[in-house]
């Protein structure tokens, strides 16, 4: 196919796995494109961006793009990403990750990445439900929502991520659903810019599991019901905890500046480290 | 020279539909052209109704829309 006959974001993908596995309708495509967009609204340098995931269906985005990218251990992304953040600050380190990854098994990676404030950027795609293993309910499946594992519906009260990890410490944290897709971009953008921890929640659908075992059995059925269901934070803020049963918050949830743990650690190598030796701490691909 | 605006790539549309749905001015309609795979790629013909937005282009989770700028005949001559 001529190189001007294809879509934009198509230059970021490996051709050659195209098409992906994703199922017919499934958020991770759209995820792509917004974060490529946010990407280009803030002007990262492509080459510079490393992309780290986990386990799960999100977690097979960065095998289709065209940078440097890190599949590891279930739940354990960010301790990876903080490894290569800290190894060469230069990166720009991008973690996928799903709700299964970030909140059930990796749970307690999370908090402590937000609380070191590393200059991370996570976009956790939150589909509600375990979708690569068949439709288990997870830990952020809306109480009542079946699954394969929940035949008379779910009895626990899911995570709030973004209020979780916003108390954690991050610096930014926002939630937008994949039906926004304008709002996800600037959101990321500003996740990007962001010199601390950056934490997005994208509501995404999962039409195989999540649609069919809660009778929404299109993407657009289930994106229709994001769109109806979601309501932005100044709004929540004034109804009741009953008229917000059920509802998606979306909106950003925290925007602040705080000392950045890539900087406080170099600063300390800096000061301890000064027998007029060059700074080979800084990076290891700097070179001199 | 482009003759026509949209172009959807038949190979890595699965068929989601989510563009005959989100497009503001229903540019997109199912319709019941099949590709090597058995899904029915959407159709786009009422092209003049495209105000060229690019909601679809990022909407489409397969990256499978491209929207052109509109080349006038005028222009051409």
């Amino acid at each position: 196919m001529d190189e001007n006959r294809e879509n934009r974001f198509i230059k970021y993908l490996r051709k050659d796995r195209l098409p992906h596995i994703f199922c017919a309708g499934c958020g991770n495509g759209i995820i792509m494109n917004t974060f490529f967009n946010g990407m280009e609204m803030a002007e990262v340098d492509f080459e510079k961006v490393v992309m780290v995931s986990g386990i799960g269906c999100s977690s097979r985005i960065p095998g289709y793009v065209k940078c440097d990218s890190l599949h590891t251990t279930h739940g354990r992304p960010i301790s990876f990403a903080t490894g290569i953040k800290l190894a060469n600050p230069e990166n720009e380190v991008v973690v996928f990750t799903g709700d299964g990854d970030a909140a059930a098994i990796g749970g307690n990676h999370l908090i402590h990445g937000a609380r070191r404030n590393i200059d991370l950027t996570v976009i956790c795609i939150n589909n509600s439900i375990y979708g690569m293993t068949g439709g288990q309910i997870s830990p952020t499946s809306p109480k009542g929502s079946y699954g394969s594992t929940a035949p008379y519906g779910a009895l626990e009260t899911p995570f709030d991520l973004s209020e979780l990890v916003k108390s954690a410490g991050a610096t930014y944290v926002a939630r937008w659903t994949t039906a926004q897709p304008v709002q996800l971009s600037n959101a990321i953008k500003k996740a990007l810019q962001n010199q601390g921890f950056s934490f997005i929640e994208v509501i995404s659908q999962c039409p195989t599991y999540f649609g069919r075992k809660n009778k929404m059995r299109t993407p657009i059925d289930m994106m229709n019901w994001m769109k109806e269901e979601s309501i932005t934070k100044r709004r929540a803020e004034k109804l009741s905890e009953e008229e917000l049963e059920g509802k998606i918050i979306v909106g950003e949830f925290q925007n602040k500046k705080e000392a950045e743990f890539t900087d406080k650690m170099c600063q300390l190598l800096e000061s301890k480290c000064t027998n007029d030796k060059p700074m080979a701490t800084r990076s290891a691909y700097q070179g001199e | 020279m482009v003759d026509f605006m949209i172009t959807i790539d038949k190979n890595l549309c699965k068929g989601c539909n989510i563009c005959t749905e989100f497009c503001p001015r229903k540019v997109y309609q199912k319709s019941g052209v099949l590709n090597k795979k058995g899904v029915h790629v959407p159709g786009h013909e009422d092209e003049d109704k495209c105000t060229q937005c690019q909601l679809c282009v990022m909407m489409c989770p397969d990256q499978a829309i491209k929207v052109d700028e509109k080349v006038d005949e005028k222009d051409e001559n």
